[in-house]
This record gives C-alpha cells, sequence and structure tokens, in this order.
C-alpha cells in the first residue's frame, strides 16, 4: 500500500515529452499561494514556532519550574551543565547510531541490489516483504527482540554451546542488543531509497563496465556505487536521524549504561526540568544539522530535497 | 470573411527569451495550413496561444469578429490534438470521446460519440482504454476527441511525431481527407517538411520566432524567399555571385567567373553581391567539355567527389574549382551517363530554375543537422 | 568448480538478500507465536504452550482497547488533516509558479529530517509556553501527528503528481472543462492512488508513533502508550494478538494495493 505506491513513484520517471518550449503545465498567480497557505501555516505555527520556543526554553532560568512559570534569562549555562551532565550518552548516541547505520547499509545493500536486479518476477513481493513487517508496531517488534535475544531463549543457547559466547554469555541488556534493534527497527529506511537508486540503473551499464575491461569489483565501484550515490546517502540520513533521536531501543534493550541521549531528553522533561531538556535538544539537532551538512557536502549530491 | 483565424503583432515572452516575436499571421477559414520550422522556433508556442494555453505577451488573436486574446481555453471554439495524444489514461475510449461534449452539455452524447468513432473507424474499440491501443489508433482518438465538438478551428501539435515512418505516411492521407470531408480550418504544427508540404495548402516557415516565408508549398519550394527556407525546405546549392545587368525579364550574374542568367521572378534582390541558388534535382551533370544544348546556365570544370546509389536517383558530390561542393541528383532513368568518383563533370540547370537570395544572409541557415 | 563459482556468483546477492529479509521477518514470527501462548510465569516472552485464549479474550488487560480505540480515532483524523493540507500543498508546488519555490521544499522537508524527540520536545516547549501544559491531550496529539505526516504527504503526492503529464489537464480545459472540472475529472481520478498511498502511510505513522506523542499526551493513552506502560508492569500476551493483527491487515492492504496497480496496469 502507502510505501509500495511510494516506491512505485520513485521508479523511473515517465518518459519526458519533447517539444520546446516545455509546457511546466504551471500556472502563475494567486491560486498557488492559496493552496500552499493553511499547509503552510501548519508548518510555520507548529515546526517553526515551536523551534523557536525550544531554543528560547533552552536559555530560561533552570530556576523556574512548570507550576512557577520561567525567566527568560539568556541562561547559555544551560547548555553547559546539559553537555557536562549527559556528555557521554549524547556521544554514545551519536556512535550507536553510526554502528547501526553502517550495519543498516551492509545488510541493506545486497537487499536492495537483489530487489533491483535479481528478484526477476518477484521484485513487488520482495518489496512487500521489506515493508510488511513494519507495519507492526514499532514497540512490539522492540519487545519481541526481548525474546530472541533473551537470556534462556534459542538464540543465546546455541551461541553458548557454539562458546561464541561464554557460559554465562548474554545479548540482552548489552549495547549489541540496543545496536541491533536500531538497526532491525530502521534497515527498511536504508533499503527503500537504494533500491530506488539502483533501479533506475540501466543493467547495460554493468555490461558496458565489462565490456570496456573493467572488472566486476571495479565495475561495481566506478558504475553502481556511483550511480547508487543518491540512494546511499537519503538512506544514510533517514537511518542516521531517526537512530540517533530514538530512545525506545536503549530503553526495552539496553541497560543503565546504554542510555541514549533521548532517553535523558524525555526524563528531563519528565521530571520538569524543560530548560535542560530544551537545551540537550537543541544540542542534538544542531549536531545533526551539522553531520548532515559536512556529510552531503562530502557525499557531493545536491538533488536531495 | 466568416471566422478566418488572425494574429496580430502577437509577441510571446518567456523571461528573456522571445519565443514568438511580433507575429502577424492570418488562416482563412476552412483551410489546411501548416507552421513549419525546426525546434524552438516559436511554432508551439504560437499555437498554444491560439489554443488559450499561453497568453500573449503583447497583440490580439482574432477569431472571425471575436477577440479571443485573454478567453480561457475551455472557453473558445478551439480544440487541439495534443502531441503525444494526451488521452486520459482513466477513461474508455468512449469516454474520450464524449468528454468535450459533456462538458458543455450537449444532447444524443452517445449517438455522435458513435458516428464520430465510425469516422474514423474505431467504433468496435469505444470500451477499450487508451493504453490498449497501437499509437495509430490513439492517435485517430486524439483526432476523434477534438472534431466532435465541431470546432472553428482545429490545432494540430506534431500529431504524426510519435508514429513510425510508414503509418505517418499513411496518416497524413487520412488527415488530409478528413479535413477535406469536415471542411474545418486545420492549423498543423509541424517540424517534418515532407509532412507539411503533402498536407497543408499554405505552408508558413518559421525562425527564431518569426515567420520567415508564407505560401503554398509549391511556391516556397521553387522560390524560397530566404536562405533558411531555401535549406529547410528540401536543400539547396547557394553560390555567390553579383549581378552584372538585367535584361526584360531575366538578370546576368556572375558566378565565380562564369555567366549566370536568373528568372526576375525568383529574384529577391536584382542588383549587387547574391546568392544564387538551385535544388540539387534541377541540375544535370555531363562530361567536361561536352556541350549539353545551349540556353542553359553551366558551370565547367567540377571533379566528382562522392557518389552515393540511393535507388531512384543517384546522388554527386562535386567539387568545384572555388573549392565548394555542390549537390547534384540524377534520376535513374538509365538514359543518362553514370559518373564515378575523380570523373571530370561541367554542371547545368535551366536559367528559371536559378533564384536569388540576398548575400548578407547566412548560406548555412536552416541546414539540417544530423540530430534532426 | 569453475561453473560452481559463476552459479554461485549470480546467485550470491539474491541469497544474502532473502537472509536479510528472513531476519526481517524473525520478530513478526515471535509475535504471532507469542499470541498464542498460554499464561505462565511473569516474562509473557517465554513459551508456556499454545492457548487461544488471547484472541478470544483481546480486550481484557485494562485499557488496552480503550488505547486503541484512542490510536484509531487520532490515526483517522490525523490522516485526513494530513492528507488534506498535503495535497493542496503538492498541487501548488508542481502545477504552479510561485515565489520561493526552494525554500518550501526545504521548509516540507525538515520535519522529515528532525529526529522525533526534538520534534515532540519543541511542541511540548511550545504548548507549555502558550500556557496550555493542563491542557495536554487528545488535541495536542492530534495536532503533532497532522504535522508529522503533512511532510509524507506532500512528497508521495508531488511524486505522483510530477508523473502526470500536465498535458492531460490542458487537454480537459481544451475540451471545454473549466478549473474545477478539470480537477475532479482529470486531476484528482489520476493523482489519486498517490493520494490513497500516502494516506495509508499516514495512518501508518500516526498509529505506531510513540516518542512525539508521549511528550505531548498529558493523560490520553495511546496503544503505544499502553505497550511502553505495559512493558514496565508485564506485557499481557494479547499486545501480540494486536500486533498480529496489524500485521496481517497491512500485509491485506499491501496485496490489494499492489493487484488494483497491476490491474490497472494490465487494461
Amino acid at each position: 500500500m502507502s510505501a509500495a505506491g511510494h516506491i512505485s513513484s520513485l521508479g523511473p520517471a515517465e518518459a519526458q515529452l519533447d517539444g520546446p518550449p516545455d509546457p511546466e503545465g504551471q500556472k502563475r498567480g494567486w491560486a498557488g499561494y492559496l493552496l500552499l497557505l493553511p499547509g503552510g501555516l501548519w508548518l510555520l505555527l507548529f515546526f517553526v514556532v515551536p523551534t523557536v520556543t525550544l531554543v528560547a526554553t533552552s536559555l530560561y532560568d533552570p530556576a523556574g519550574s512548570l507550576q512557577l512559570g520561567y525567566q527568560m534569562t539568556w541562561h547559555w549555562q544551560n547548555y553547559v551543565d546539559a553537555l557536562q551532565d549527559y556528555g557521554p550518552q549524547f556521544v554514545r548516541s551519536l556512535i550507536y547510531a553510526s554502528i547501526a547505520t553502517i550495519a543498516c547499509i551492509l545488510l541493506g545493500f545486497p537487499l536492495a541490489y537483489a530487489i533491483a536486479f535479481k528478484a526477476g518476477r518477484y521484485k513487488n513481493l520482495m518489496l512487500v516483504a521489506v515493508i510488511a513487517p513494519f507495519f507492526t508496531s514499532f514497540l512490539i517488534r522492540t519487545l519481541s527482540w526481548q525474546y530472541i535475544l533473551g537470556d534462556n531463549e534459542p538464540l543465546v543457547s546455541l551461541l553458548r554451546t557454539l562458546h561464541i559466547l561464554g557460559p554465562d554469555g548474554y545479548l540482552l541488556a548489552t549495547p549489541f542488543a540496543v545496536v541491533t534493534g536500531l538497526t532491525y527497527n530502521f534497515l527498511p529506511f536504508m533499503v527503500l531509497p537504494l533500491y530506488a537508486s539502483l533501479e533506475k540503473i540501466d543493467p547495460r551499464l554493468i555490461e558496458a563496465g565489462a565490456d570496456l575491461y573493467a572488472s566486476p569489483i571495479t565495475t561495481f565501484r566506478t558504475v553502481t556505487l556511483r550511480l547508487a550515490m543518491p540512494g546511499l546517502v537519503a538512506g544514510t540520513l533517514l537511518t542516521f536521524i531517526p537512530a540517533a533521536g530514538d530512545y525506545i531501543n536503549s530503553e526495552l534493550l539496553g541497560n543503565p549504561q546504554t542510555r541514549m541521549v533521548g532517553n535523558e531528553i524525555q526524563d528531563l522533561f519528565g521530571a520538569g526540568d524543560y530548560p535542560t531538556a530544551a537545551a540537550l535538544s537543541v544540542t542534538l539537532m544542531s549536531a545533526i544539522v551539522l553531520l548532515v551538512f559536512l556529510y552531503v557536502r562530502r557525499a557531493g549530491t545536491e538533488e536531495l530535497v | 470573411m466568416g471566422t478566418d483565424l488572425q494574429l496580430t503583432s502577437v509577441t510571446k515572452r518567456f523571461g528573456a527569451f522571445t519565443a514568438v516575436d511580433d507575429l502577424d499571421l492570418t488562416v482563412p477559414q476552412g483551410s489546411f495550413f501548416a507552421l513549419l520550422g525546426p525546434s524552438g522556433c516559436g511554432k508551439t508556442t504560437t499555437l498554444r496561444m491560439v489554443a488559450g494555453l499561453e497568453e500573449p505577451t503583447t497583440g490580439t488573436i482574432m477569431l472571425g469578429e471575436d477577440d479571443i486574446t485573454r478567453l480561457k481555453p475551455y472557453k473558445r471554439p478551439v480544440n487541439t490534438v495534443f502531441q503525444s495524444y494526451a488521452l486520459f489514461p482513466h477513461l474508455t475510449i468512449g469516454d474520450n470521446v464524449a468528454f468535450g461534449l459533456k462538458r458543455q452539455g450537449k444532447k444524443d452524447v452517445a449517438a455522435k460519440v458513435t458516428e464520430m468513432l465510425a469516422l474514423v473507424e474505431l467504433e468496435h474499440l469505444a470500451k477499450r482504454r487508451p493504453g490498449q491501443l497501437s499509437g495509430g489508433q490513439q492517435q485517430r482518438v486524439a483526432l476523434a476527441r477534438a472534431l466532435i465538438n465541431q470546432p472553428q478551428v482545429l490545432l494540430l501539435d506534431e500529431p504524426l511525431g510519435a508514429l513510425d515512418l510508414k503509418l505517418r505516411r499513411q496518416m497524413q492521407l487520412e488527415l488530409k481527407s478528413i479535413q477535406t470531408e469536415v471542411g474545418l480550418t486545420f492549423v498543423h504544427v509541424t517540424h517534418d517538411q515532407e509532412e507539411a508540404m503533402t498536407m497543408a495548402d499554405t505552408v508558413a516557415v518559421m525562425n527564431e520566432g518569426r515567420i520567415e516565408q508564407l505560401g503554398p508549398p509549391e511556391e516556397l519550394y521553387e522560390a524560397p524567399a530566404t536562405t533558411f527556407v531555401a535549406n529547410f525546405l528540401g536543400q539547396s546549392n547557394l553560390v555567390s555571385g553579383s549581378v552584372a545587368g538585367a535584361r526584360g525579364d531575366v538578370i546576368d550574374l556572375d558566378v565565380q567567373g562564369t555567366r549566370v542568367v536568373a528568372d526576375k521572378a525568383r529574384a529577391r534582390v536584382t542588383s549587387g553581391e547574391v546568392w544564387a541558388g538551385v535544388r540539387p534535382e534541377k541540375v544535370y551533370l555531363s562530361s567536361a567539355g561536352h556541350d549539353d544544348g545551349s540556353g542553359v546556365n553551366t558551370l565547367s570544370d567540377g571533379v566528382v567527389s562522392d557518389v552515393s546509389f540511393v535507388g531512384v536517383s543517384t546522388q554527386y558530390l562535386v567539387r568545384m574549382a572555388w573549392g565548394q561542393e555542390l549537390t547534384v541528383f540524377e534520376q535513374n532513368t538509365g538514359a543518362r551517363e553514370r559518373f564515378r568518383a575523380g570523373d571530370k563533370v561541367d554542371l547545368h540547370w535551366r536559367p528559371e530554375h536559378t533564384f536569388l537570395l540576398d548575400a548578407s544572409q547566412d548560406a548555412s541557415a536552416g541546414v539540417e543537422r544530423e540530430d534532426a | 568448480m569453475n561453473t560452481f563459482s559463476r552459479w554461485l556468483g549470480d546467485r550470491l546477492v539474491l541469497i544474502l538478500g532473502l537472509l536479510v529479509l528472513l531476519y526481517m521477518f524473525v520478530p513478526i514470527f515471535v509475535v504471532i507465536l507469542m499470541s498464542f501462548n498460554a499464561p505462565g510465569a511473569r516474562n509473557s516472552y517465554t513459551f508456556n504452550g499454545f492457548t487461544l485464549d488471547n484472541w478470544l479474550n483481546v480486550c481484557e488487560p485494562f485499557q488496552l482497547c480503550s488505547s486503541l480505540r484512542t490510536s484509531i480515532e487520532i490515526g483517522l483524523l490525523a490522516t485526513l488533516g494530513a492528507t488534506i493540507l498535503g495535497t493542496l500543498m503538492a498541487f501548488a508546488m508542481v502545477r504552479h509558479r510561485f515565489r520561493g519555490r526552494s525554500s518550501a521544499n526545504l521548509f516540507v522537508f525538515l520535519p522529515m529530517a528532525t529526529p522525533e524527540i526534538v520534534m515532540g520536545s519543541s511542541l511540548l516547549a511550545l504548548f507549555v509556553n502558550a500556557g496550555f501544559a493542563g491542557a495536554l491531550g487528545f488535541g495536542t496529539i492530534l495536532i503533532s501527528h497532522i504535522l508529522f505526516c503533512l511532510s509524507f504527504v506532500v512528497v508521495t503526492v508531488k511524486a505522483r503528481l510530477s508523473g502526470l503529464d500536465p498535458r492531460l489537464e490542458q487537454a480537459a480545459a481544451d475540451l471545454y472543462a473549466n478549473e474545477w472540472q478539470t480537477f475532479w475529472r482529470v486531476s484528482f481520478p489520476l493523482v489519486f492512488p498517490g493520494i490513497l498511498a500516502a494516506a495509508l502511510l499516514s495512518f501508518s505513522l500516526s498509529f505506531d508513533d510513540f516518542i512525539i506523542t508521549n511528550l505531548n499526551a498529558g493523560q490520553e493513552v495511546t496503544f503505544p502508550m499502553f505497550v511502553w506502560g505495559a512493558n514496565q508492569r508485564g506485557i499481557p500476551p494479547q499486545i501480540n494478538v494486536i500486533g498480529t493483527i496489524m500485521f496481517f491487515i497491512a500485509l491485506l492492504v499491501v496485496v490489494l494495493g499492489e493487484m488494483a496497480s497491476r490491474r490497472r496496469a494490465g487494461r
């Protein structure tokens, strides 16, 4: 349904029609602004204004509370405090998200490649299979990893028998479990854009690479990977960003030593410490914007948006 | 004058680009009119302004006594056969054809649709959808969908461009006979000169937003007004020369040291430097030094540099003493001598086949590029 | 040997791909299996024996069905709101010329690139600062859900609309259809699959959201919040029944959608 339709619409653009001047079919006048207005207002009121409010809140005097109200005192110290108290969680979030993203690439690339080039008439079936599991609630899926990785369950028993884990070894409540959960939960966000990019590649290009004396590995590196770059960049962002802000996996599959920045923000809001929570939130957003900017520049893809 | 279509000083700019430049044009009622030109010449923009899909920057468009310049497309008695047809993929063929009548709230729609589909010989496909039809069938549906509204002007935007060559020839004849049958004004936009000449009674050759020349196909071909028309419509040999004098109906020229005669009727300039033009099929060859009759123009001492046999004719390229290569088409009647590369030849043609153009123009304007 | 390595080389990627797919389905198998699990010790994720009780008494755990109901209501309303607003925006962005196009694109893209925790905290900061701290609940959840669904609707409908030849709408205008008729008789039916896809996507996003909802819910309990709370108290096996039902409904919708699009293409 949704995602399936979305994917097919991401497929090769329909043949461009020729004949100048190109009739773009775009109308001028005020009707366009009128159509933009309701949605634009919603975004302005509930996305832009809240973002500004969040930044403002991060500079409030932390001595205030919900009941007594907050004073705007340009209290930059909130940021220093937040980073001092929650620096490790912050760094951990970025590290876990990075590992999960790399794992998603390693798992997602073969899958996307197989669907694009090897699935033949089962292409749509495989796409459905990628999407379908993700309509079962995020939380329920994550909870079922509690079982899969559980101490006395088949997987751990098997790994113990094989001596991959020690006799007292375990998987649940470890960083491994958290990263596994993150990888699992965001994998489709890697597979779908990668597939959309790969699917557009004309297989003859790969044959041409071979014809022009490139080994399969060289062809993959110089042709396939190059052309899949937009999908890879989009997939990386779609995986990394939500993973860095997630706290569900850490909460359900981790332990107190695997807490991520999302856990802390949530708890700070719960405890009523709005300025610190807001400062941590703004820091997270800034770090992500910075990383995304550097990454996109490095990857040299401008056609993302 | 009934309902002639009249464009008066129409200009259309897209930002800094002028697509149509101060165009004046009258299309008489009931005529089959072709706008011919290369990509980007402004012909499609002109058509879209008549359809109401673009608004002119300046100028007026009249249909009979009515000013339709700023009328919405759905308020003008003008219909279009779109490039690649633009058939509604979600409607059946019958519903596609009925679309215009239903929007106008006309009666007896079903009967009229059946009748119209019969005219284009598609009545058995009324329940199908466009995706299930061949290109030629889709083309006819597009035509039927427009014609059923009995517009005062029918616009055709490269209607045959998507068809293969054989089908295109067949559809050209069909379109022409339908036009004769229904007697409507057809304005046909194309970049295919053969298509324009086969079908239209009047052809306007457009280039860079302006009309280069307008007239019946034969006139455009035999007496081109500009180097662009000479090259775009068929091929031409253009040799630089100068007018030496005039006597009666003819003009004497000096072409690269040889005296050449031209008719005044086909001279766009009558003095000074000129391009002397002649169509390749009007020229015939003889071995060098063999006088081939008197009263014809002769250019001597060419060397055949290339010979291509194309079935009905043989095409020669002949390098002249001044370095230019001229093209000659000889019909393969069997009555004429065949030449090989390297043979020395003289070129001959009748004086009335010479046309004279202003030498200030680019001699290669309108030459078709390889990709065209 | 050479032929074998060739055979393997040809299929290696496919085999790897299928293994990854299998990995994606493992938790689903667990959920389905556990929905038939007989109650045992505190941990419901240990298989104690087969039973149909969970399926027969889905609503037994306190708040499970009421939270489900709340989630469905919010999902439907958010879908309606986001689909209407987003479709209008998509039409404006593809079919109309206006100033600030690229910034409009960025504006729509940004919410999708914002981590949920940040979006949720911003909204909470707004609601609290505007004096709605006590009024958090159904309304604030709905506002936030429309917000995060909106961008996805715009992107999905835009993709469909860009693939639509503008000549079709021009042809309709040429054939005496005014703007209104052109929209309802040509544009809308042709863009409908995209709108439907956007609506289904919105519903599933809304239904499944936890992080943003949790921050802005006040006393309201949605289904994901119920699951979260249950995790602290002990998970009732009925949760897996709901998970299983959701999976099969989604599968059904996907398959039906695929069949419909195949039928359209076949015509």
